[in-house]
């Protein structure tokens, strides 16, 4: 299905502005993956007349990878890039389903002349539910155990672990922590630039080991609310040949599928 | 001659705090060795942090067992040296037990607890030494744990028994001598767990218990005092440091890394350069990123001094976890050796650095323990007294990036990308939008 999703400059041009900026970020934007979320997110928007728009092309890369990779100067570069995008089109508000964008906008933008107010999906969502507009059909995932999976960037980097349990009980589904859960959780093995090159000499790589801790509890679904985390896992799920039983999803595509989007 | 002891105590005292306050000095002097960082705002919270982290010990409890076995070590240990100053006063004037006539029957009841305190602290001991030895806890055995670290946590072990011993045999003769109604030991104290150690003693003659007396209380402070000169070059340094440290620690969000402010100005510089007026470009540094102490600022120069190795913080590193030769412990174990060193060369050369060819960088720390990094901030979590590693290393994965072009070869494209496309990876930023059109 096609969607029709407005851009900034579309909006700017009819002399509109739009409440909230979804932040799609390059995963969302082009890993094939990452892009069913892009969309489940997108559907719930439109499901909800959420008046948002994208950068579509202004939209660039917010620096992370390469700030973790030890190049601020690159860094940099990209933040006043994209400070100077979202400050010409006075944004105020963003929201992203990507906790490394969120990270970024949120903490390192603020300092180079960029200040919103950054939400990730997850906190968005659960905003939604709370004043109304998005009602979860409750059913779909009915006595499936979900366990979730905290992206390192929006737990113990931003202290956010209720905001997708939260969703998680609203689907009518059984939440199953893992050994290592909340502040404690295990890394995928994505941050830090990891997902952009090999790990280094080990005796194991750490998607495996974050994928045996959820298998220990056996959910039926590992939540992820990061394309990053969700490619380890899904590959840790492979690897593991348990995909029959086992999906890794987003929070955002689980509600898009409970509400039949 | 009557006043000899008084005198030997005085020089002994005198030496011991005197050598202490020497070696804490250039600690001091060596943590302002680091960069400027400024950490003295927001007081209050700060203070707060301070009492709930390393004064009430909030971080330790998440490892129960650890947790309270060291909160009893650390109770015991505060409480008890509370009887330090009677000691110290005892040892000035020449008296006995000087408090006890003061505090009445308060005094029995503090010398009942602090006996029952050291004889928590003797189980407690006891444990963490057959956690280390008997049972081998894993992260004790980590190869950055070989040789001294080894050595060092055990000897701690057996300086905390050597003094609770000490102090319980000091009064177990004391009460002798008191149910004998020697001069000058006053009925004073209340002693539920030495009245045990009693039959060691009963056969012994006044002259002999005096002795003895005078002998365990005689090394029991002198112990003290050793225990305290052995701090500086223990990692047994944290009963003092997890104070600053914990105060002084980084109170932004955890993903909030430094935005570097040099960096920022030619950025600005490069956008536009009319917008950047002469005075407001600082001369840039004269290199980007850490390659040694000199580089990292006094807060994470503070942390290395300050670390226990306790090794929380590899225990739950994700690089470590899965074998890789990344351990944050031994990142802050290995700056703090470095600094030693620099220290060291400081004190032979009369206060001036003679470069010795080496640096913390590929000296200490190799790249291949910095590339191993996910950034993902358990170590910090995990950090009873809210030591950094992740600071460390990001920037000495700057230095290496940008005066090095030394990152990873796929970091390396990776970051081409972003430059040529403003994505990690080769697409086209015209097709940015194109997910809205997949089916």
């Amino acid at each position: 299905m096609k969607l029709n999703i407005p851009t900034l400059s579309d909006l700017a041009a009819a002399g509109k502005k739009p409440e909230v900026v979804f932040w799609v970020g390059c995963a969302g934007s082009f890993d094939d993956r990452a892009k069913k979320i892009t969309k489940a997110f997108a559907k719930i928007l439109i499901q909800t007349q959420t008046n948002f728009a994208v950068l579509g092309t202004e939209e660039t890369c917010t620096g992370d990878p390469a700030k973790r990779a030890g190049n601020e100067f690159l860094f940099q570069m990209q933040a006043m890039q994209n400070i100077n995008t979202l400050n010409q089109y006075g944004v105020t508000k963003i929201v992203t389903t990507c906790p490394h964008c969120f990270n970024t906008l949120k903490n390192e933008y603020p300092e180079l002349g960029g200040q919103y107010q950054v939400m990730h999906h997850t906190q968005f969502l659960k905003k939604l539910i709370q004043s109304g507009t998005l009602q979860i059909e409750g059913g779909t995932f009915k006595g499936k155990r979900i366990t979730f999976h905290d992206p390192c960037y929006l737990g113990r980097a931003n202290n956010i672990y209720e905001a997708p349990r939260d969703l998680i009980k609203k689907l009518d589904a059984e939440l199953v922590e893992m050994k290592s859960c909340k502040s404690k959780g295990l890394c995928c093995g994505a941050g830090g630039a990891q997902m952009f090159k090999d790990a280094e000499a080990g005796d194991k790589e750490i998607n495996i080991e974050r994928t045996e801790q959820a298998i220990e509890i056996q959910p039926d679904i590992i939540a992820a609310a990061c394309p990053f985390c969700n490619t380890m896992m899904t590959d840790g799920v492979k690897n593991k040949e348990q995909e029959d039983k086992l999906q890794v999803m987003d929070i955002a595509e689980l509600i898009a599928k409970a509400n039949d989007l | 001659m009557a006043y000899l002891p008084n005198l030997i105590f005085l020089i002994l005292l005198a030496a011991g705090v005197g050598f202490f306050a020497r070696n804490l000095k250039r600690i001091i002097r060596n943590i302002k060795l680091g960069k400027e960082v400024n950490r003295s705002n927001q007081p209050k919270l700060r203070f707060k942090n301070m009492l709930r982290v390393a004064f009430g010990q909030s971080k330790m409890v998440s490892r129960p067992i650890s947790g309270l076995l060291h909160l009893v070590v650390y109770i015991g240990f505060v409480l008890i040296n509370i009887e330090l100053l009677e000691i110290i006063l005892d040892g000035l004037t020449g008296s006995h037990r000087i408090v006890a006539p003061f505090l009445g029957s308060f005094y029995n009841f503090l010398m009942a607890s602090f006996e029952v305190l050291a004889f928590l602290v003797l189980i407690a001991v006891f444990i963490f030494w057959t956690r280390r030895n008997v049972i081998k806890i894993q992260r004790f055995w980590k190869p950055e744990m070989k040789g001294w670290p080894k050595n060092d946590a055990d000897i701690i072990l057996y300086f905390e028994v050597v003094l609770m011993v000490l102090f319980l045999s000091m009064n177990a003769t004391d009460s002798l001598l008191q149910q004998a109604e020697i001069d000058p030991y006053i009925k004073a104290g209340s002693f539920p767990i030495s009245q045990y150690l009693l039959p060691l003693f009963a056969n012994f003659s006044v002259e002999s218990l005096v002795l003895l007396e005078r002998s365990f209380w005689w090394a029991h402070i002198v112990g003290i005092l050793i225990f305290l000169n052995y701090l500086y070059y223990s990692k047994h340094l944290h009963i003092l440091l997890a104070f600053p440290n914990t105060y002084f620690a980084n109170l932004e969000e955890k993903g909030k890394f430094e935005v570097n402010p040099h960096i920022k100005n030619e950025v600005q510089y490069m956008l536009n350069p009319e917008a950047v007026s002469g005075n407001e470009a600082s001369t840039p540094p004269d290199k980007f990123g850490v390659t040694d102490v000199f580089d990292l600022n006094w807060v994470q120069l503070m942390n290395a001094y300050s670390c226990t190795e306790c090794g929380r913080c590899s225990n739950v590193c994700p690089a470590n976890l899965t074998g890789k030769k990344l351990s944050p412990r031994a990142i802050m174990m290995k700056t703090r050796d470095r600094l030693e060193e620099v220290g060291n060369n400081l004190n032979v050369n009369k206060g001036s650095f003679i470069t010795d060819e080496k640096q913390l960088l590929n000296d200490y720390i190799s790249p291949e323990e910095l590339w191993a990094c996910t950034s993902c901030n358990a170590c910090v979590e995990a950090c009873p007294i809210a030591i950094d590693p992740l600071s460390i290393i990001m920037d000495m994965r700057q230095y290496l990036t940008l005066e090095k072009s030394a990152a990873p070869a796929a970091l390396n494209t990776m970051m081409s990308n972003i430059e040529n496309n403003g994505a990690p990876w080769p697409f086209s930023n015209q097709d940015r939008l194109q997910w809205a059109n997949d089916d």
